[in-house]
């Protein structure tokens, strides 16, 4: 076994871990900082954001606004103290990038351009084309290599935390490339790994999104909070799921039925607004939790279209023409026609809901740290507290940069302050994980990996889908239980210590398997409709039982725990949560009544 | 009916394999499906052992650059029906080592990468905007660096480039690309750092312009371009070398 040593290791090189890395860097550079991947850090998953990132800009915007769209988007559930630090630091964050050279979208005067977005009042959202998210990491990553402080351990994959007297004080990885098993010593840990949404079968994410650095904290006693909130992205291409950004609809896209009806104005989202000039939060502006909802209620009405991937309804964005999708949606017209054939200057685009986003994740607090001491977390693997029951498009990819910046921040102070562990204690703890990894590799056993992780997706779908109910949750509950039980005599073949992917997709199963089962339990317990967790035998929100978050606690002999904290309003008290013209009057209710006040 | 294709496959596992050795699969297979898909399926159902890099399924990440029948492509946009009535040969991305299968050690592109200083170095007289605001960038000055920063770093123009197969010492094409790129950016003020690595022998005069980088580019961001503009800089850059020493 190699043994390293770092002050701050942070796992995870998408754009929360390479913030994070540059914080600690810059905040004091004689720390020694490992950047941490399974992946080289431009294959993370940041890569694939297409839309764009949030930061109030424009002069009739304002940062009260942004909050009010985040606090309200998240159906209330959001920590409202979390939010207000959010707003503040987002537009400094995205200037930051710029001056690391990404190359955002500008004015005809060389300053930034902002597009609308779904659930946000005013436009603020940053973009470079229609690959945001690949700019940021590859800007990020390229920045990164300028820090002589920070160390790359690229394609290692984390087998476990280590801890002791219950503080985090390292990592055991297994370097892919080389077969050679590495500990990593280290003062504090960010872990940034991204969501856990390869639980389903049909989603927008890659391969490596299997929610392994979740599985780490919950598995070490750290809360998973909020799980039961997933969201679905509504407009996904059929069979694939590749993801047609929400950045078409800010554009001017629309979405259509069998019948060629704008119909999102059935749901709450009307009027409906003239072909090519969107308006915020109205129709095809509406948050995702709402415009995937449409579509199933759509689906039921027998209102979709069917084609041999699957029902669909159309994304048509014709009227924008040629030369304006080109500038402003190159990778949309490129993904449609190589994936399903169509280009989108010609015909409208089949699109579905498909899972995109795991809203909830590893308990933190403002500042990012978990409760295991030295444990930080941040990007979509953390809950911090900024997208409550719903997250709006385009505040995810600021917040890795946002509080990327914190994680690195926070534990490289938390290291200048704390001692490695002790050398015997965690090799042992090191071996014992590294033994436990590898005695799955039998090929004795009879279960086949790609067998249960589909059978997880499917039940996944069928049971905790856009919307669940008691007997659909508890069906996909013993379907997992009964995986899990598979999953003890699952079949593993391959013994080498070389980029085993036999061995290493069984180990990521093993984590969403975990992960799967906080996301049903949540769901279980939660016994009221908010945000993208939608029942159909408790139709409405219920604040006063559940104005709360779920903590799924981890229990290594069967089910999770889950209990409730308590959410932190502060200057918006939850109210009904509406959209298009509802909107619009219920402004106007409230600024009447406080002019009646006064 | 689906169709079927017969998919040969490199193999070569380090700790058993004297030498690469190869094995063909039968894959029913839908219009829609990738060649990514059809590995993947090759793996869950007859090859469990069969390793390679794969993704985000929709051609950005960069992980599944492979040859097929020869060619450097993208696993995930390489579709099989573009093969109806043919086989398929799949081997890993020529002119880098071979770790395992089809996974090949990109560690010298990676470290190429790293070499040629690919951010922003800031520039002396142009004052710093400050934490709220932005450097003036107008589009046609992103334009002029825009399509260079389009590289998803995936190594097919290093497999397709007849000179880094000769000398491993070679920038090569997408480093010398993201060289181009900061080189070109308004807001950078490092040209000439990096274009001593332009200048030297393994810079851009060990390209003899053959452009096939640029023909399997999967991402349209034409390499060789970047480069032929590279050694126009780097000829300027000699010319005024000369000139000063006149002085």
């Amino acid at each position: 076994m190699d043994i390293v040593k770092a002050d701050v290791a942070i796992v995870g090189a998408g754009g929360a871990g390479l913030r994070a890395a540059i914080a600690a860097a810059e905040l004091n550079p004689d720390l020694n900082v490992a950047l941490i991947s399974k992946v080289y850090p431009m294959r993370s998953h940041t890569v694939a954001a297409e839309g764009g990132a949030a930061g109030v800009v424009r002069d009739d915007d304002s940062l009260d606004n942004h909050f009010v769209d985040t606090v309200a988007g998240g159906d209330w559930l959001c920590e409202q103290d979390v939010v207000e630090y959010f707003v503040e630091h987002t537009t400094k964050e995205l200037y930051q990038l710029e001056h690391w050279g990404c190359p955002w979208s500008r004015k005809p005067d060389g300053r930034i351009n902002v597009r609308p977005f779904g659930g946000m009042k005013v436009p603020r959202t940053w973009f470079a084309a229609d690959k945001t998210g690949f700019h940021m990491l590859h800007t990020l990553f390229q920045t990164s290599i300028k820090y002589p402080s920070i160390k790359r351990y690229d394609e290692h994959f984390v087998l476990d935390l280590l801890v002791e007297d219950n503080q985090v004080k390292g990592v055991i990885t297994l370097d892919l490339q080389n077969g050679v098993t590495r500990l990593i010593k280290a003062k504090s840990v960010i872990i940034a790994t991204g969501g856990s949404n390869r639980c389903y079968r049909f989603n927008t994410n890659g391969g490596i999104v299997t929610g392994d650095g979740m599985a780490l904290a919950y598995r070490h006693g750290v809360p998973l909070r909020d799980m039961e909130f997933v969201q679905y992205h509504p407009t996904g291409l059929p069979g694939c799921g590749v993801l047609m950004t929400e950045g078409c609809r800010g554009e001017g896209g629309v979405l259509t039925n069998k019948d060629g009806y704008r119909y999102l104005q059935d749901y709450g989202l009307g009027p409906e607004t003239p072909l090519g000039h969107p308006k915020s939060k109205y129709m095809e502006l509406g948050p995702r939790d709402r415009v995937s909802q449409a579509f199933w209620q759509e689906q039921k009405k027998g209102r979709t279209i069917k084609t041999h991937l699957g029902d669909v309804v159309n994304l048509d964005l014709r009227h924008l023409g040629a030369d304006y999708l080109h500038e402003r949606l190159p990778f949309i017209c490129e993904l449609a026609k190589a994936y399903v054939g169509v280009d989108p200057v010609d015909a409208p685009v089949p699109v579905r809901p498909t899972v995109h986003y795991t809203m909830g994740g590893i308990e933190t607090d403002g500042k990012t740290a978990t409760k295991l001491h030295g444990l930080y977390a941040a990007g979509e693997c953390a809950s911090v507290g900024i997208h409550g029951a719903n997250r709006l498009g385009s505040n995810s990819l600021v917040e890795t940069v946002v509080f990327g910046r914190v994680a690195g921040e926070e534990a490289a102070k938390f290291a200048m302050e704390n001692e490695f562990g002790s050398d015997d204690v965690l090799e042992k703890q090191a071996e014992n994980s590294l033994n436990k990894a590898l005695s799955i590799i039998d090929g004795k056993r009879n279960e086949s990996v790609a067998d249960i992780r589909n059978e997880m997706g499917d039940a996944m779908e069928e049971g905790i889908g856009i919307y669940r109910d008691e007997e659909s949750i508890k069906a996909t509950i013993e379907k997992l239980t009964a995986l899990k039980e598979r999953y003890k005599n699952i079949k593993v073949t391959d013994s080498s210590t070389i980029f085993n992917t036999d061995w290493l997709t069984a180990i990521e199963l093993g984590f969403l398997l975990g992960n799967a089962e906080a996301m049903a339990y949540s769901a279980l317990n939660r016994k009221e409709s908010r945000g993208s967790h939608q029942r159909l035998d408790y139709v409405e929100r219920n604040d006063e039982q559940f104005l709360k978050h779920s903590l799924a606690t981890y229990n290594p002999d069967g089910a999770p725990s889950i209990s409730y904290s308590s959410v932190k309003i502060t200057k918006s008290q939850p109210a009904k949560r509406v959209y298009g013209k509802a909107a619009e009057d219920a402004e106007q209710a409230k600024k009447a009544a406080l002019a009646a006040n006064k | 009916m689906a169709d079927k294709m017969k998919i040969t496959v490199l193999r070569y596992r380090p700790e058993q394999d004297e030498q690469p050795w190869t094995q063909s699969f039968e894959v029913e297979y839908t219009h829609e499906m990738s060649l990514l898909e059809a590995l993947n399926v090759i793996k869950d159902t007859q090859a469990p052992e069969l390793s390679f890099r794969w993704s985000c399924r929709m051609a950005i990440c960069g992980s599944c650059g492979m040859m097929v029948n020869g060619t450097p492509k993208l696993a995930c946009k390489t579709f099989l029906r573009d093969y109806a009535g043919q086989e398929m040969l799949i081997e890993p991305l020529a002119n880098f080592p071979i770790e395992r299968d089809l996974v090949v050690d990109l560690s010298d592109f990676i470290e190429k990468l790293e070499r040629i200083k690919p951010y922003i170095i800031p520039k002396e007289d142009v004052p710093y905007p400050g934490e709220r605001r932005e450097y003036i960038q107008t589009p046609k000055q992103l334009e002029k660096y825009r399509q260079f920063s389009m590289c998803i770093n995936c190594g097919i123009c290093y497999a397709a480039c007849p000179q880094y197969k000769l000398n491993k010492e070679f920038i090569g094409p997408a480093a010398l690309t993201l060289l181009y790129r900061y080189n070109e950016d308004s807001r950078d003020g490092g040209k000439a750092e990096r274009m001593k690595l332009v200048n030297q022998d393994s810079g851009v005069w060990s390209c003899t312009f053959v452009g096939y980088c640029s023909q399997v580019c999967p991402k349209g961001v034409d390499p060789a371009s970047a480069i032929q503009l590279g050694k126009v800089e780097s000829a300027k850059d000699y010319l005024i070398s000369m000139f000063k020493k006149e002085q």
